[in-house]
């Protein structure tokens, strides 16, 4: 997988990815939106809190680019400092879900014995609306960053969990998972390099899904009161805050709001991207 | 392992390498048992290739898949080497996949589409710790040489090869961990007319040149005969007849056996022969017929073939025919 540098004159990983627009696209947009919010404090003309009884509602201008809230703070300054938790959320409860449904999935799909407990396990929750779990998990464990993610990594966990399950169910009974265990190839290797190789491109698609689920779904929570304290800006809170305003100060939501749509717009532009890259089947590498 | 293998080595020049005696094997599904397997025993000597032939449903493929445990066998024993690969723990069985390997009919399922021609027989090597770092890339090379492939292909995916190359990799993967015993399990049967002959030659060459044994499953009867020493003939998981090949093509003792024979073509127009054609479809195994299991649809068939499973009889050197009216049939049959 390493990106080898071959004598035979094979394009590298990195031409790989440069023949992709939409890939560059996203990444190019992703790496921005990152950076933007790892040095808010750096490039924020204002502090995020500052309040400013006089400047209250003000519309964007050359002075606050984005505007400004109910309480004068700049919308701006707001918008990009939101973005290092948005992003930290989206990033760590995708993270989770990940390491949880693809464990489980495989379990389930693998070790029949294991299925029967699992799959209902993972059909219960997803019977449960996905705001109400992650506020019972939330209420349960306290509200805190970390109980956010956690809660949101346990909410979107099945939704992995299943689809890996589906479709080790499949690629376990083929003849090239048979040809590793006539070889005797340890179970744990057939379950990575010949099972969760091949289920590479599902997982992207549906992480970069659960990316923007999370975000929102921290949105909802946090407007809800049992998210990040509310002093903390994240996209959904500010779109929340703003929206008892949208008829006199529609930016107080438009610019989170286009955070949170060129943020899940390009990671899905990367999710398919690598999707296409990972697949040897679609990728144009003569 | 070596206190077992070392009375086995000792007859090494009698004893059969594998002995299948009495095998089973019985699916459980709702609608009840369904045998797909019952009884099945069969010897492959040393170096030989031994065909076993049937329609789909006859159950030769369970028989491949449970002698390499790929699927677990319900009865009987297949004794390797002297050693009964079915009583051995998962760990044990560990040590003898690397003597004995399977190629599969589907050339395009049975290799990983994720992985490099390179990865998928470096594996096999890398199982085993055959080689490492220089000598695997080298003992790589050597083996997609031996199979009429380039050593350049070990860089590319399996969908850039075609069927009949792709079965050549898969040829190359049983290989590499150099085998004593290969399952061919109907190699050529997904592949085009064209590219059958190719493959098949190339299976031979190689049994040939590096001493294999091998059991060869197959629905089609020319391939048999043009490859194989001995032969067992399945109907319905059960062995009808069995022995030296060209015994058995020339003198056919089972009315099973008769049909499939006059079934298979023969490459020459003014050839007459009898064809028998067969009513119906083979039963369902979920349900099978009391008695001899092919009475329903033998042309021969009397009373006395429903109430009892005809005892399996040797009626020459290493032929023998599970058909209780075999004797008079051939009398009559001249």
């Amino acid at each position: 997988m390493a990106a080898p540098a071959s004598p035979a004159g094979r394009p590298r990983l990195a031409s790989l990815i440069l023949q992709r627009k939409t890939l560059v696209i996203g990444l190019i947009v992703l790496t921005v939106i990152a950076l933007l919010a790892i040095l808010a404090p750096l490039i924020a003309p204002y502090s995020p809190s500052r309040l400013s009884v006089v400047n209250r509602l003000k519309a964007p201008s050359e002075r606050w680019f984005f505007g400004t809230d109910e309480f004068g703070r700049d919308v701006f300054s707001r918008t990009i400092y939101a973005g290092q938790l948005s992003l930290l959320v989206g990033a760590a409860a995708t993270a989770l879900a990940a390491v949880l449904g693809i464990t489980l999935g495989l379990m389930a799909g693998f070790f029949r014995r294991f299925d029967g407990v699992i799959a209902r396990i993972i059909d219960a929750m997803m019977a449960f609306p996905d705001i109400l779990l992650a506020i019972s998990l939330v209420a349960a464990l306290g509200p805190s960053l970390a109980t956010v993610i956690v809660a949101l990594g346990i909410v979107y966990a099945p939704r992995l969990a299943r689809i890996v399950r589906a479709s080790t169910l499949i690629i376990r009974e083929l003849p090239y998972v048979e040809a590793a265990r006539a070889l005797g190839v340890p179970t744990w290797r057939i379950m990575t390099r010949h099972v969760l190789r091949n289920l590479v491109s599902p997982i992207l698609v549906q992480a970069s899904f659960i990316f923007a689920y999370a975000m929102l779904a921290e949105a909802s929570l946090s407007f809800l009161g049992v998210g990040v304290s509310p002093e903390i800006p994240t996209w959904g809170t500010m779109i929340a805050g703003g929206r008892q305003y949208i008829g006199q100060a529609d930016w107080m939501m438009l610019f989170p709001g286009a955070a949170i749509v060129l943020t899940v717009l390009s990671l899905q532009l990367v999710g398919d991207g690598l999707r296409d890259l990972l697949d040897p089947r679609l990728r144009k590498d003569l | 392992m070596t206190a077992a293998s070392t009375p086995a080595q000792a007859g090494k020049t009698e004893a059969p390498l594998l002995s299948v005696r009495n095998l089973q094997k019985v699916f459980p599904t709702r609608g009840g048992e369904v045998r797909a397997v019952s009884d099945v025993s069969f010897e492959v000597g040393r170096g030989s290739i031994v065909g076993i032939v049937g329609e789909s449903g006859s159950g030769k493929t369970t028989v491949g898949r449970c002698i390499l445990r790929l699927v677990e066998p319900s009865g009987g024993e297949a004794v390797f080497d002297g050693v009964d690969l079915f009583g051995l723990s998962e760990k044990a069985l560990r040590g003898y996949r690397r003597r004995l390997q399977i190629i599969f009919q589907d050339p395009y399922s049975s290799l990983n589409p994720r992985m490099r021609v390179g990865e998928i027989i470096g594996e096999a090597i890398d199982t085993h710790r055959l080689a490492r770092g220089k000598a695997r890339e080298a003992r790589i090379a050597e083996l997609l040489g031996r199979v009429g492939l380039n050593p350049d292909h070990a860089r590319r995916y399996p969908h850039e090869f075609s069927g009949g190359q792709r079965q050549r990799i898969g040829i190359a993967r049983a290989l590499a961990v150099e085998p004593e015993l290969i399952i061919a399990d109907e190699p050529v049967s997904a592949l085009d007319v064209s590219v059958q002959a190719q493959v098949l030659n190339l299976i031979q060459e190689l049994q040939r040149e590096l001493g294999l044994t091998m059991v060869f499953i197959s629905h089609d009867l020319s391939v048999v005969e043009y490859l194989c020493d001995d032969i067992v003939v399945l109907y319905l998981g059960r062995i009808m007849e069995k022995g030296p090949a060209q015994e058995v093509y020339a003198n056919p003792r089972h009315p099973y056996t008769k049909v499939l024979l006059s079934a298979a073509p023969v490459p020459d127009p003014g050839a007459k022969r009898e064809r028998v054609i067969l009513k119906g479809d083979i039963p369902s195994p979920l349900n099978p017929p009391s008695g001899c299991v092919f009475r329903t649809r033998c042309p021969h068939v009397i009373e006395a073939c429903a109430s009892a499973i005809p005892p399996i009889e040797e009626v020459g050197p290493g032929h023998s025919v599970a058909c209780i009216r075999q004797k008079e049939l051939a009398g009559a049959a001249g």
